[in-house]
């Protein structure tokens, strides 16, 4: 569906489901250079088990309009904007990599309007190598090979994807290719920026659920566990030979966990 | 943080999509010889059913040794994901079925295998959807062809039997103009003489009977998506980017930004048709690109050895090779084929039809057979075997001629190759 928020088109994945307020809503936040798609699976599912789904495309990705914001507290007012144009009171939010930044820092300036909270891959602080900041900069295809290549582990490189059929590094490599330029680039700088992370865990008192990649490079676990510390109500999975890319390396993984707290 | 290290071509080749069996360390690829997988629940069974969990359901949508042969070729030719199925003529129809229905019309070369030709020329009219052919080397040619009711240009990396190079980057360039995706057939180049996605292909198939698999054994094909083109916004593939009433209204486009064309094909075509590849047959096929590289390279210098041969030889009246400078693609094989122009290729003998059959049934260590990309040297006839049902005018098109023979070139010494060639000329020049 498209939905106007600020003045700009925004795409939100339902799930082939019309909006029923009688139901729950949740929404789910890309990470950097991502859109919508990366959380078909998830999204699908809870779509067609009783809630009302929202995957976005953030502005300046996708098929949303408006330029990619430089600043997490940009992303995260742009999430309230959403909801006032859903007319939406309270949702669950889920949250990958910037996305979760972005779901961490609206929540603890909006705790009114969250349920509940996932955050995949998050970090705080969450730093960007300077090789890719610059390659990032000049749009060089380099910067969608470098994410690329920190972003599955190891192993995963090689393939074993859960998907019958389907070249996870290919997949990744495509989607960040159809980004606009500068996106990936103002993407960085709102995670090498944010330094709020663990005072805003400190501040959330709704139920969190965390889940880390423990071969992640791109937010290794280390850099997760103040935040993580700070949160009130939290449960914590680490999927196991898994990189940052969780919702491709670990659909099944993703689903069971989110299907628990969620649900 | 150190870059990044992905792997080689050659470690791609023995490792892309496989991983040790989890359940009993097997580190060669299981044959997961089984039409259906057990739900672990009735929810776990629905969500499978609708798209929301990845895995298995059955083996005619998917299995996971064909799974793992869709994530190698993937991983070889650059594309974000793959299907395999029963034959390259399989994959053909996948792709087309997927694209295309009654009333749209494909523009394709007109140098392709005789299968491909037949499918085009005679079946599919049957079912509304016609087929322009033209010169595959005529750039103007490719675009006076396109109609508003086009939805696909096709050609083979290599034309058969007559070698014409496609010039990927412009005619994939002039299919893009016209919001058209450019899908090609790569059998007799591999991925590992050539990538069409790195040159603009959108969509790439392989009757992996060949190269791939290499030793003659199985029937396969292989079907992938290089994942860039954007079939939304070319608003002319309803397949993907309209509601599908045979898959609860789902819109593929929405699903998946990338890979829109492998959902709907594998969930409709793949379901409906049917033209699935066996668990046994991936399994034979992964043996062979496990020695894709070297396999190759040995075709090749095989190859250029025979055409130097050949293109000396008094009772040769032409060899059309690309390597070889009077090629008329030769620069173009150049900059395409650089690692080599395969191991099919052509050539004439200054003689009768008799004289031709008198050959062919000479030849010792080259058999005489309708295939080609086997370990073991091949040999036929075009005009009376694979392009049996084209016209004489069609066939002259095409750059056939009654004397034509076509070679596959094997892996067996080359020396012996030379003498088997060399002894078969010498008969067949003998006879009246």
């Amino acid at each position: 569906m498209l939905v106007d928020v600020n003045g700009c088109s925004v795409y939100a994945y339902t799930g082939g489901r019309a909006f029923d307020a009688t139901r729950p809503s949740i929404v789910f936040v890309h990470g950097a250079c991502n859109d919508h798609s990366v959380w078909a699976l998830q999204s699908r599912y809870f779509a067609h088990h009783g809630s009302n789904v929202f995957a976005v495309d953030t502005p300046g990705h996708g098929r949303s309009g408006g330029d990619a914001r430089n600043s997490v507290a940009g992303i995260a007012d742009w999430l309230v904007a959403l909801l006032d144009a859903l007319a939406i009171e309270r949702a669950a939010l889920v949250g990958h990599s910037l996305g979760a930044l972005a779901v961490l820092d609206m929540t603890a300036r909006n705790p009114t309007r969250v349920s509940r909270i996932a955050l995949l891959g998050p970090s705080a602080p969450m730093p960007v190598a300077d090789v890719l900041l610059d390659a990032a900069k000049k749009n060089d295809h380099a910067a969608f090979e470098l994410i690329n290549g920190w972003s599955l582990s190891a192993g995963h490189l090689l393939g074993g994807s859960e998907q019958p059929g389907v070249w996870m590094s290919g997949n990744a490599l495509r989607l960040m290719e159809r980004s606009r330029p500068g996106a990936l680039y103002n993407d960085l700088i709102a995670c090498r920026d944010y330094s709020d992370g663990v005072k805003a865990a400190g501040s959330i008192r709704c139920p969190a659920w965390v889940m880390l990649g423990q071969r992640d490079l791109m937010a290794p676990p280390a850099n997760a566990t103040l935040l993580i510390e700070a949160l009130a109500d939290k449960r914590v999975v680490t999927v196991s030979g898994c990189g940052h890319s969780l919702m491709a390396e670990a659909p099944r993984a993703v689903l069971d966990g989110l299907r628990e707290f969620l649900l | 943080m150190s870059k990044p290290k992905f792997a080689h071509f050659d470690t791609l080749t023995l490792h892309a999509g496989a991983t040790p069996d989890p359940a009993t360390g097997a580190r060669a690829t299981p044959i997961y010889q089984t039409a259906s997988f057990v739900f672990p629940d009735s929810d776990y069974a629905a969500a499978l059913f609708n798209m929301e969990r990845a895995g298995h359901v059955y083996s005619r949508i998917s299995n996971p040794t064909c799974a793992v042969l869709e994530e190698r070729i993937s991983a070889l030719e650059g594309g974000v994901g793959a299907i395999a199925v029963a034959s390259g003529q399989a994959a053909l129809h996948l792709a087309i079925a997927t694209l295309l229905g009654a009333g749209s019309h494909i523009v394709a070369s007109r140098s392709l295998y005789g299968g491909s030709h037949n499918l085009l020329d005679f079946t599919l009219p049957r079912f509304g959807i016609e087929t322009s052919f033209v010169d595959p080397r005529n750039l103007d040619q490719w675009r006076a062809a396109i109609r508003p009711e086009t939805r696909l240009l096709f050609g083979e990396t290599l034309g058969n039997p007559g070698l014409e190079v496609l010039d990927i980057p412009r005619i994939a360039a002039l299919a893009h103009e016209h919001d058209l995706p450019l899908l090609v057939d790569s059998t007799f180049t591999t991925p590992y003489l050539m990538r069409p996605f790195d040159h603009g292909a959108d969509l790439v198939y392989h009757s992996a009977t060949k190269f791939l698999s290499g030793h003659g054994v199985v029937i396969g094909g292989l079907l992938v998506d290089g994942g860039r083109f954007d079939w939304r916004r070319s608003g002319k593939f309803p397949t993907l980017s309209e509601p599908y009433s045979g898959f609860h209204d789902m819109i593929f486009t929405d699903e998946s930004t990338t890979a829109a064309f492998l959902l709907r094909a594998r969930r409709e075509g793949i379901r409906d048709f049917g033209a699935c590849m066996a668990p046994m047959t991936a399994f034979q096929i992964l043996q062979g690109i496990e020695t894709l590289p070297l396999r190759m390279q040995r075709h090749v210098e095989n190859t250029r050895k025979i055409v130097a041969f050949l293109a000396a030889h008094d009772f040769v009246a032409s060899v059309g090779y690309p390597e070889l400078e009077q090629h008329p693609d030769h620069q173009l094989a150049q900059k395409l084929l650089p690692r080599g122009c395969g191991a099919v290729f052509s050539f004439a003998i200054r003689g009768t039809r008799d004289q031709g059959r008198k050959f062919i049934e000479s030849l010792r260590i080259f058999s005489h057979l309708a295939n080609v990309g086997d370990a073991k040297s091949l040999v036929i006839h075009p005009a009376s075997t694979t392009h049996f049902r084209v016209s004489a005018e069609k066939l002259a098109a095409a750059g056939i001629t009654e004397g034509t023979i076509r070679l596959s070139v094997g892996l067996e010494n080359v020396d012996d190759l030379i003498e088997d060639l060399s002894r078969a000329l010498y008969a067949a020049s003998k006879t009246k």
